[in-house]
């Protein structure tokens, strides 16, 4: 399945490069402008500046962008419109070896645009610590979870329409999962943060960045985990259900 | 294994398929034996791409028992899934990857060695007559060389049943009888089919036996010579008359044509006479001082079985 697409996208690496770039924009609004006007952050009692804040988050974020955009809008396509898993399964692959190659790939493709925001940050002087080559298994796990969960929303979506909802579902998260100001803001609202599986991989990739370690890192990794499990799981149920009635 | 069992391709008795309420496919029984070509004959609902999807190991078995290659769908699914080759009723090629892509990526799927892939990919666009087209892109392909394509991507794993669902419909004559051709050549080369249609001609033209099946059940069976014989006769009269009012004067026609040949049908615009010979029969029309516009004696076909179990009112 993967071997598949590698060769499908040979012809569309475009899109692929395109994708990277929109976190990247973001970055450097925050450096050239935002970061000026805002003082410094403390992380895990550390103080860092504000670009040294918002950097980790937003590797997180393009690890999910990454993995949104593969799961979601080609998965439907690939699904709905090229019968392309009718004619895989009639193959020996079973319906868990699709979930299974389509959510690696669009993982491998969130990993892409994480690795080289990490290599972006490092060349801007924003890393310090070895820790932060665990970022990337952590933006995997991120990754994972919303292949799974996007692969997911997908087979229950009836058409393009459906597809708004995954912006509806994106946008807020990126916005309200402690990217781009610290958990301790949203006062009350804090435990809501919680319920959001980005701010999970935010945390953790801004704590390993930063070279500082806590227990509650454990708790973000099951978090981040025990969902993407589920949802593969999930996932494979669902190709079932549609395509083999 | 014993030759005999090693020899049943597919076994089917009582096989069911029900989608909710809806019984798609009720109760049949099969039995296909290697090296044969064999046709589902059948009006459109009448359940035989269910009973395709089940022999494919896609689409779960609702009830009685099926065995391919001797072996249980349920539980052998991916095994028995690596010895066909399945030719879908809609493509399924894969539009993002070229002519020469769909196969070498179709032969990964079974798990074939990646130079296996690209030495029998070559064999196929030769076979295909697709060698020149092989880098280009699935959507520019001709309807016929997109079928071409499908029927050479489920010979990748070299199947030894081949399933095609109604692999010529809405192509044009010259790209059927291509097809028919390449299907004719694989029967040459031992490869069981198994094909779906409801072209009379193509199940005529390549079926050894056939089985005719109506609302998810088997009215007939044999082959295709069988059929005629035994549920039409040898020849059929076609007979217009001048235009009068109505259809009720084809009825009247056909009454007083009671007893020429061994059946008579009045249709909107014609009357059938079913006879084993039609020119006899048409003196016997001209003795009875009956005066068509014109009459035609030809051969009776499988057309003719396939109205008569399934009848002329349209099902869909």
């Amino acid at each position: 399945m993967v071997e598949r697409h590698l060769v499908a996208y040979r012809r569309m690496w475009l899109i692929i490069v395109s994708g990277f770039f929109e976190p990247l924009f973001y970055l450097l609004s925050m450096r050239l402008g935002v970061g000026r006007l805002v003082g410094d952050v403390t992380v895990g009692g550390r103080p860092v500046t504000y670009v040294e804040f918002v950097a980790p988050a937003l590797m997180a974020t393009s690890a999910m962008n990454g993995a949104i955009y593969d799961s979601t809008g080609n998965v439907m396509v690939r699904l709905r419109q090229m019968h392309l898993y009718d004619g895989v399964l009639a193959t020996p692959m079973t319906p868990a070896d699709v979930a299974v190659g389509d959510i690696g790939w669009a993982l491998l493709r969130g990993q892409l645009y994480a690795a080289s925001f990490l290599v972006v940050m490092t060349a801007m002087g924003l890393v310090h610590s070895w820790s932060a080559l665990l970022t990337l298994p952590a933006s995997a796990a991120v990754g994972l979870v919303f292949a799974a969960l996007g692969f997911t929303a997908t087979s229950y979506m009836r058409g393009w329409p459906d597809m708004d909802w995954v912006t509806v579902a994106t946008m807020p998260m990126l916005m309200f999962s402690a990217t781009f100001f610290p958990v301790e803001a949203y006062g009350r609202w804090r435990w809501a943060v919680n319920l959001s599986p980005l701010y999970h991989g935010v945390a953790m990739i801004r704590s390993l960045a930063a070279g500082v370690w806590a227990w509650s890192m454990l708790i973000h990794v099951a978090v981040l985990v025990v969902l993407a499990v589920v949802a593969v799981v999930v996932a494979a149920r669902r190709i079932d259900r549609l395509l083999r009635a | 294994m014993a030759a005999a069992t090693d020899d049943l391709l597919i076994e089917a008795r009582g096989l069911t398929k029900r989608f909710g309420e809806f019984e798609a496919v009720r109760g049949i029984d099969l039995a296909v034996h290697r090296g044969e070509l064999f046709g589902f004959l059948g009006p459109n609902g009448a359940g035989k791409s269910s009973t395709m999807r089940m022999i494919a190991a896609v689409s779960p078995v609702s009830g009685g028992t099926l065995r391919i290659f001797g072996l249980d769908p349920r539980t052998h699914g991916p095994h028995i899934r690596g010895r066909l080759g399945v030719v879908p009723q809609l493509d399924t090629l894969d539009q993002e990857l070229s002519v020469e892509e769909n196969l070498r990526i179709y032969g990964r799927y079974f798990d074939l060695p990646r130079a296996e892939c690209r030495r029998r990919t070559a064999e196929l666009l030769e076979f295909a007559r697709l060698s020149d087209r092989a880098g280009s892109v699935v959507d520019t392909l001709s309807g016929g060389m997109k079928r071409r394509l499908s029927i050479a991507r489920s010979l990748i794993n070299r199947p030894e049943l081949l399933l095609l669902d109604e692999p010529t419909t809405g192509l044009d004559p010259q790209a059927r009888h291509l097809l028919w051709d390449r299907l004719y050549r694989l029967k040459q080369e031992g490869v069981t089919q198994v094909l779906t249609t409801h072209y009379m001609d193509e199940a005529e033209q390549l079926c050894d036996r056939l089985v005719v099946i109506d609302e998810g059940r088997i009215v007939a069976e044999g082959s295709p010579r069988q059929l005629i014989t035994q549920y039409s006769t040898r020849e059929v009269l076609e007979l217009r008359f001048p235009a009068r009012d109505g259809s009720a004067s084809t009825a009247e026609l056909a009454d007083q044509l009671g007893g020429v040949g061994s059946r008579q049908e009045a249709l909107a615009d014609r009357v059938l006479i079913y006879a084993d010979d039609g020119e006899h029969a048409l003196g016997e029309v001209h003795r009875r001082q009956l005066r068509p516009d014109s009459a035609l004696v030809r051969r009776a076909t499988l057309e003719d079985v396939f109205l008569q179990l399934t009848g002329r009112s349209l099902v869909d």
